[in-house]
């Protein structure tokens, strides 16, 4: 059965881009345009992967991550990040939040199937 | 990228920049306010990171810039100007262009250098908070040869909490060329103790590929904080003709070597290609050259075997050894007597092919001795003193196994010897000793033995010290009274060292204990003898081959147990009388001496009544004698020794199993272990008395 994932964004093009590019790459996509939105659908599903943009309205991305991780359903899913490179200090404090890793923005298609090989397989 | 996306982007991006305007407007009207910030900054930030994604990298670069002034009034480091409202405003409709120009007219770039000329200006002062880190790079720069690294890996406990899955990681790992993934479960608690949500886990990787480093340090790029992560790449070349060879030697190393540092592992690697490459070399010339390599043949008295097809050899000998006693006792029932004579002509076969079998694994201990010559040199000069290496005995033939095992602890005997042994010349010469020390490696046969003994005449070991020492670090009381034997032994206590300073000749955390091992492991033992300012002498005694051991067969009830036949010296009877007569102490009377036993049945703790006559096999152990006490001794025993799995590898008093011919499982008994727990519980009952 395909691993299914959450990509949470509030960027549209993004979402449809990520979407797209991993659903080419056989898993199954769902959408989120924020982090509320995401942390709703995650707890009313499972995925095996979350994608997160960290600058969202409503919830950000640490905050989801940090209420992701404190559902028993999600304490050992890997959750990736999508940060821009000014974000040194972010990216640190998303690790601390229990985020598993992180995809600089801009990145390409290839990029992203790899990052989700290397953390789901 | 595909046209949907963009025209996807392009329609986001133009509501994006009608919200940004909006935006601006009213922080005109309301400088402070925070939320009106946070939403440009998001419309902009959005605007790059989606822009670089599909394409418009021009858009990407020139929001750069424009975002990070925003990321600065957002953290209250710069205040919303008429200026910078203005700026972006204008920045807000080159964007637009931007979106819309890209494949008809050419952007206006002296107007991009303009605008993002004065955005530069506004931030310049806290262009140095951030430096850019490269993104994560998933290039494939190559070199066209390959070569070997050694990764070691050990994540954290916790590491499960940040959602990593570590198996895709070490997938990565062998998809970068050849891999060998070894894993470290030492650190595995038991099933009461284990924690499943943390990691206890380690792994070892050799990785032979034509990837750079860098390659490999991406595989780890997010688990780099919680991990300990070291990468290194070793010194071989033609790492692709030595990787077969190298890949096995990784492996059994692996096995054998627990407590090695890393670099330790890495010279070992090294060293070992290193060696491996001649023999390579001369093999490929031999290949080329077959009118020579024909020559050889005919007066080569020696071929070259790969190790592992003796090993192979052996393992099928074991094999043949246990349907060979199948076949006797199957024999033997049958009361056949043409049956009978059959079989016992393939026992006589059997063992001769044992013995040959095992004999071709023997090497002369000599290669190891000479290897010692060197280390003896350096130290000594090392130390300033001097000291000279005499042997004997280089011929003695050990198994292969046991030979490799023991270069170990000979190393460390040796450096012992040289630092805390022998003395300083002066020191020497104030004694009315030579002043060129001596360490005397010997090696000689004894009874289904090999001994090996290093000599050294130096200081001795200064018994009181060792005493002291020991009251010190709480491993005896003050009032106990230990015989020369007993002192020496708590030498090899864990945790015991006199050296009074650390050098890094011997002094490395590494005490006598492990040496103990080591020699335990390979079924041997180890005594001190030693004389005070005359020099100390340390023995080996080691079995010759691992493979098989001859065992005496006993059993308890319908359990069988065998007991390595090389420390059994006799066996007596034990009637109830004697027991009576003992006062419920487990002691046996053997001519005049007394001896301490272990009653197998109550050791393991098997139902049953003791028979009226039992059987009371004496073992000499450590110059100790020590009696087991069982229901019904069988007889010799050809046992093909078969170590436990795993979890029963830490039982105490086991060393293995053997399969006996009737296909049931027989343990072999630890008898050293078991000897030195019969001590303690005598020693225990006794103060009870």
């Amino acid at each position: 059965m395909a691993k299914k994932i959450l990509t949470v964004d509030d960027s549209a093009s993004v979402r449809q881009m990520v979407a797209f590019t991993l659903r080419d790459a056989g898993y199954e996509v769902s959408e989120a345009c924020d982090g509320e939105d995401g942390l709703q659908k995650a707890s009313g599903d499972h995925f095996h992967l979350v994608i997160t943009d960290l600058n969202m309205p409503r919830m950000d991305g640490i905050t989801l991550i940090r209420n992701l991780r404190a559902n028993p359903n999600y304490k050992f899913t890997p959750i990736i990040m999508l940060t821009t490179e000014s974000q040194e200090t972010k990216k640190a404090e998303g690790k601390s939040a229990g985020a598993t890793g992180w995809i600089v923005k801009p990145f390409k298609p290839e990029q992203l199937v790899a990052v989700t090989k290397k953390v789901i397989g | 990228m595909s046209d949907i996306h963009v025209e996807a982007f392009r329609v986001e991006a133009k509501e994006l920049l009608a919200d940004l305007e909006l935006s601006l407007l009213e922080l005109e009207k309301d400088t402070e306010n925070e939320e009106l910030i946070s939403k440009i900054f998001r419309a902009l930030h959005t605007i790059k990171g989606s822009g670089g994604m599909f394409g418009f990298d021009d858009i990407a670069m020139f929001t750069h810039d424009i975002e990070t002034c925003y990321n600065l009034v957002r953290d209250h480091k710069l205040t919303v100007t008429k200026e910078l409202i203005d700026l972006t405003l204008q920045a807000r409709d080159h964007i637009q262009q931007m979106l819309f120009a890209q494949d008809e007219e050419t952007v206006d770039a002296e107007r991009t250098a303009y605008l993002l000329e004065n955005f530069r200006r506004i931030v310049q002062g806290f262009s140095a908070i951030e430096e850019e880190r490269t993104p994560v790079q998933i290039k494939k720069d190559s070199t066209s040869t390959s070569s070997l690294f050694m990764v070691k890996f050990f994540p954290e406990a916790h590491i499960f909490n940040s959602g990593t899955n570590l198996l895709p990681l070490l997938e990565e790992l062998r998809e970068l060329g050849s891999a060998v993934i070894k894993c470290d479960s030492e650190k595995i608690r038991t099933l009461s103790e284990l924690d499943v949500e943390s990691n206890a886990l380690g792994w070892y990787v050799l990785v032979n590929t034509t990837q750079r480093i860098e390659s490999i340090k991406d595989v780890f790029i997010f688990v780099e904080d919680d991990c300990e992560i070291k990468i290194e790449e070793l010194k071989v070349s033609n790492s692709d003709l030595v990787w077969e060879h190298i890949s096995r030697y990784f492996d059994n190393l692996l096995d054998t070597i627990k407590d090695f540092s890393f670099s330790e592992f890495k010279l070992r690697i090294e060293s070992e290609a290193q060696k491996y490459v001649p023999d390579l070399v001369s093999a490929q010339k031999k290949r080329k050259e077959p009118s020579e390599a024909k020559h050889e043949t005919e007066s080569a008295s020696s071929i070259r075997v790969s190790a592992e097809k003796l090993d192979e050899l052996v393992n099928l000998v074991g094999e043949l050894v246990t349907i060979q006693a199948r076949l006797n006792q199957t024999a033997l029932s049958k009361n056949d007597a043409q049956l009978i004579a059959i079989s016992e002509e393939v026992e006589r076969l059997t063992w001769d092919l044992r013995d040959s079998a095992l004999n071709i694994r023997m090497l002369p201990i000599g290669t190891t001795f000479s290897k010692f010559t060197r280390l003896v040199r350096d130290l000594s000069q090392e130390l300033g003193k001097d000291i000279e290496m005499t042997t004997e005995g280089a011929e003695t033939e050990l198994d292969k196994t046991v030979i490799e095992k023991l270069n170990d602890p000979l190393i460390h005997i040796i450096r012992n010897s040289i630092d805390h042994g022998i003395e300083t010349p002066e020191q020497r010469r104030k004694a009315g000793k030579p002043e060129k020390g001596t360490i005397h490696l010997q090696a000689a046969h004894s009874a289904g033995n090999v001994l090996v003994q290093i000599k050294d005449d130096g200081a001795g070991i200064n018994k009181q010290a060792v005493v002291k020492k020991a009251i010190q670090n709480g491993l005896i009381t003050e009032d106990q009274t230990l015989t020369d034997h007993e002192v020496y032994n708590l030498m090899f206590l864990p945790g015991f060292s006199t050296a009074k300073t650390v050098t890094n000749v011997s002094g490395r955390g590494v005490g006598m204990d492990v040496v103990k091992r080591a020699i335990e492991s390979l079924r041997g033992s180890i005594e001190v003898d030693s004389v005070e300012g005359v020099g100390t002498t340390i023995s080996l005694k080691l079995p010759l081959t691992l493979a098989i051991i001859d065992g005496l067969l006993v059993q308890v009830e319908d359990n069988s147990f065998v007991l390595p036949l090389s420390s059994v010296s006799e066996c007596i009877e034990l009637t109830q009388n004697n027991r009576a007569n003992a006062h419920g102490r487990n002691i046996v009377k053997l001519r005049g001496e007394i001896v301490p036993y272990i009653d197998l049945r109550e050791f393991f703790t098997i139902s049953g009544n003791h028979p009226e006559i039992e059987q009371v096999v004496i073992a000499d152990i450590a110059g100790m004698r020590v009696g087991f006490v069982v229901d019904r001794v069988i007889g010799q025993h050809q046992t093909v020794l078969k170590t436990l799995g795993k979890m029963y590898r830490d039982i105490e008093g086991i060393s293995g199993a053997t399969i006996l011919g009737d296909g049931s499982v027989a343990l072999i008994l630890d008898t050293l272990k078991l000897a030195s727990m019969a001590e303690h519980l005598e020693k225990n009952l006794l103060e009870a008395i």
